[in-house]
Parts: C-alpha cells; structure tokens; sequence
C-alpha cells in the first residue's frame, strides 16, 4: 500500500467518523519496500491539492522519513523544485507498506496489511 | 446447502427481505460453523453466503472471464482531469485501473481474492494499462463500511456491485457511502446497476418480472485446480446440479455476463464462442454435454426496475446528474444534494 493512499484512508468504524483522532491511521510495526515508479511530475502536482499535507507531515514522521516543511508548496514551487517532486514521488508513489497494521487513534481498532494489501472489514461488533 | 437447493432462480416470496431473512436463517449455521463472527445481520448473512462467499470461491474465473471495461465506464474515466482523485468501489480485479493513466485510482473490494488477482494485474505490464500499478492502488473493504475519508476523492465508480446488495434501505447506504466520499458539490458518483428490463438479451427477464433473484455461476474444471490452492472454504459451498435445474436456468444463463459489456472485439481476449466475449461463467451451464460435474454458485442479484436508481440516489441524499441505459444495465451519474454537508449524511 502506497503512503499516498494512506492519505486517504481513515477509519471505517461509524463511530469514528467524527473523531479528529481517527485521521490519519497511524503504521505500526511497517515493513517498507520500495516500487521502482516512473515519475509524473504532473500527476502529483495535480494531485497535491488532495492531498491533506498535515497528515502526510504525521505520516512521514512516523515512517522516518525527514520531517516536511509546515506548509505544502504551491503546485507552481513544486513544479519548479526538481528535488521535491523526487523527495514527494517517493515518499507518496514508490514507498509501500507491504506488512504491519493501520491504528486507528481514537477506538485503538488495527487494520492489517498483508503483502502489500490493507484490510478494512470489520468484526461484526464494530460494523 | 439448504439455502440454496430450496431455492429455484427466482425467489418465491413477492417480498424480496422476508425471502432474504428465510434463506438468511437457513444458512447461518452453516456460515457459523465456517468461523465467521458475523451472523447478526440476517441480510448480511445472507450476502455473506450468496455475493461474498460466491466471489470468493469462484475468484480466479470469474477474474479470467473479466478483460473490458464499460465503454461508458471508459468514458466517464477519461473525462476526469488529470491528477483527479477516483474511487472504484468493488473494483473486482481492477479491469478500470490504469484505464486513465492521469488519474489517480483507489480500488477496493470485499473480496481479498479478487483484490490479491487485481494487485496481480496491476504488477503486469499490460498493453491496455501499462502503468496501472504507478497510478491505483488496493485494499480490502465492505461497501457499507468504506475507509476512505470523508469528500477525500473526485470521483467514484461502482460498477455492477450495488446490485448485489439484498434489501433497499443497504443498497441505499452504499449509494450513501458513495457520495460521502466524494467532493461536494462537484464530485460525481458513477453506479452501474443490472436491469430488470432485458428484453433484447435471451435471459427472458423484463418489465414485471421478479426482481430479486439467485443467478448461477458454473465453476469450469480447469479453475477448480488453481481455486483450492487459493481458497479453503469454498468446497462445502459447492453444488452439483440437477439436470432438471440446469434446464431451467438455461435461458438466464446464456447470455454474457451482466456487469460486461457485449465485447465487440471478443476474439481477441474472450475467447468463447458467439463473439459475446466475456460470460463464461453464466454461459457454461447452457452447453449439453461434460459440465454435470462442475459446481455450480448462486449469486443474489436484484434486478433494478426503470426509475430505482435515480429514486435510490435520491433517498441517498444525492442529486441525479444524467442517467440512462446501456445494454441491460441501467446508469446513473449522481452528485452530493446541496443540502448535505459533511457530518449530516451518515
């Protein structure tokens, strides 16, 4: 699983919904690889207003990977910076989480992922 | 299967979730004793047995009968602008990633067979979709739970997934989920739905007929093998068929498969015969000879009437923004209403 999808992902219990803590699901335990991926300049400036940057800054610290500025550049300063597109595109495309669990920070509930693949059912008591 | 055998194609009662909760209860102790904690619910007992367990078992081919998109799929794809954010709810093994390479696609799936065969594909190079693994990715998840975080995505197809959804009020949460996932007021829904009104196919279904029904998928031979290396549960869900009632499914199981596309090009990787490309699976119970050993799944299905989509999408909260038809399948193209700001939809 990409750390871009990551971004996206919360917790799939109702109840969570409008916790502030259920975002983003925090890795535990991540085994990283890393995809050899073309990059597309384009895509991921395209992509960057989607992006919600403060949980990404959480997210790469989490991982270790050196700490993002406070703020996300512009789509125009990241089209422009060769060396963030690289840092970006291989934080958000080429970075997978191929084994660990996804926590959840206001119910503690873990997601696992397994070769690559989270997964999001629920037992029964919490659907 | 006690469920299943007392049960002819279509089923007896008018009212479709007083059947459900029948064969629901019927199966739950078989579902029980398969190790599942998830019986409370009798319509997602019921799903469990007749959509989840189904796709599970018959995984890899149902995958190989599976290459083309939608056209119309296709084109509401590569109508979304480059860096666009898409969902694919009940991807299936992910025939639509990669179809548009400018955007990026998040797919999920109820089942983890289909969605290990789609990461499969998607690792492949393939000349339709070069680059789908660089621009999607996959996970596992139930369409009335989604992960995804609230108006995080541009857009979202469901294509032939809602359908399989046993009562309306669930087949009106997914259409829900949908829509809370996407961007308001702009972000658009595509669902794909089967329709009741067939009459051009050779299925025999249309206007006024029953809606809610247990369509067969005949698991060939030569997936068997690869199925239970993959699977541990399916073998108790298997069934062999009467004679008798491979006669009477025949007319509903001839044509291709209900969430494909007529294939226009279908030698080229259907490989069954009558250039109808895709329907293996449904098709195999009609061929006269050799199959009486082969086991037989059946599917829930409900048929959707001319107009139920748009009404569901409206009970959803959501705003139609076009609908119509495509080759037995009805199609709507939904928005969030502007009534609905985050937090009020559930």
């Amino acid at each position: 699983m990409k750390v871009l999808t990551l971004n996206f992902l919360t917790c799939a219990v109702k109840s969570c919904r409008t916790s502030a803590d259920s975002f983003p699901l925090h890795p535990k335990d991540a085994e990283l690889v890393s995809d050899d991926v073309e990059l597309n300049p384009q895509l991921l400036v395209n992509l960057l207003p989607r992006i919600d940057w403060n949980a990404l800054r959480t997210t790469a610290t989490e991982l270790g990977f050196p700490t993002l500025p406070e703020q996300p550049p512009t789509p125009e300063e990241l089209q422009a910076d060769e060396k963030m597109l690289q840092d970006l595109h291989k934080l958000l495309m080429e970075t997978q989480i191929s084994e660990g669990k996804l926590v959840c920070g206001a119910c503690g509930h873990e997601y696992a992922v397994r070769e690559g693949i989270a997964n999001f059912l629920l037992p029964s008591h919490l659907v | 299967m006690a469920a299943s055998s007392a049960t002819p194609s279509a089923l007896p009662s008018s009212s479709a979730a007083d059947a459900v909760a029948k064969l629901a209860a019927a199966s739950v102790t078989e579902v029980t004793a398969g190790g599942s904690s998830q019986a409370d619910d009798p319509a997602e007992a019921y799903e469990r047995e007749h959509v989840h367990g189904v796709y599970e078992a018959i995984a890899p081919h149902f995958s190989a009968t599976r290459y083309k998109p939608w056209p119309a799929v296709a084109s509401f794809l590569h109508a979304q602008p480059p860096g666009a954010l898409g969902l694919d709810v009940g991807c299936g093994n992910g025939k639509y990633l990669g179809v548009n390479t400018d955007v990026f696609m998040l797919a999920s799936d109820r089942s983890p067979s289909l969605i290990r065969l789609a990461r499969e594909r998607c690792g492949l190079t393939r000349p339709d979709a070069p680059a789908a693994g660089a621009v999607s990715d996959l996970l596992v998840a139930d369409g009335l739970s989604l992960p995804f975080r609230e108006r995080a995505a541009d857009f979202a197809i469901c294509v032939a997934v809602i359908h399989h959804l046993s009562t309306r009020q669930r087949r009106q949460d997914a259409i829900r989920q949908l829509l809370r996932c996407v961007d308001a007021p702009r972000g658009k829904v595509l669902v794909y739905v089967w329709a009741l009104e067939q009459g051009t196919s050779r299925r025999g279904w249309d206007q006024g007929g029953e809606q809610d029904l247990l369509v067969p998928w005949v698991l060939k031979a030569q997936h068997q093998h690869q199925q239970q290396q993959q699977q541990q549960q399916p073998k108790k869900k298997k069934e062999k068929k009467s004679r008798q009632r491979q006669q009477d499914t025949t007319s509903a199981a001839k044509d291709q498969a209900p969430d494909e596309p007529a294939a226009p090009a279908a030698p080229a990787d259907g490989g069954d015969v009558g250039g109808q490309g895709e329907g293996e699976g449904e098709k195999a119970s009609a061929e006269p000879s050799g199959q009486a050993a082969d086991p037989v799944f059946q599917r829930y299905y409900h048929l959707y009437r001319q107009g139920e989509l748009e009404e569901d999408v409206l009970a959803a909260g959501g705003v139609v923004v076009e609908s119509g038809y495509e080759r037995d399948n009805w199609w709507v193209v939904a928005a969030n209403g502007p009534a609905t700001p985050p937090g009020q939809q559930q």
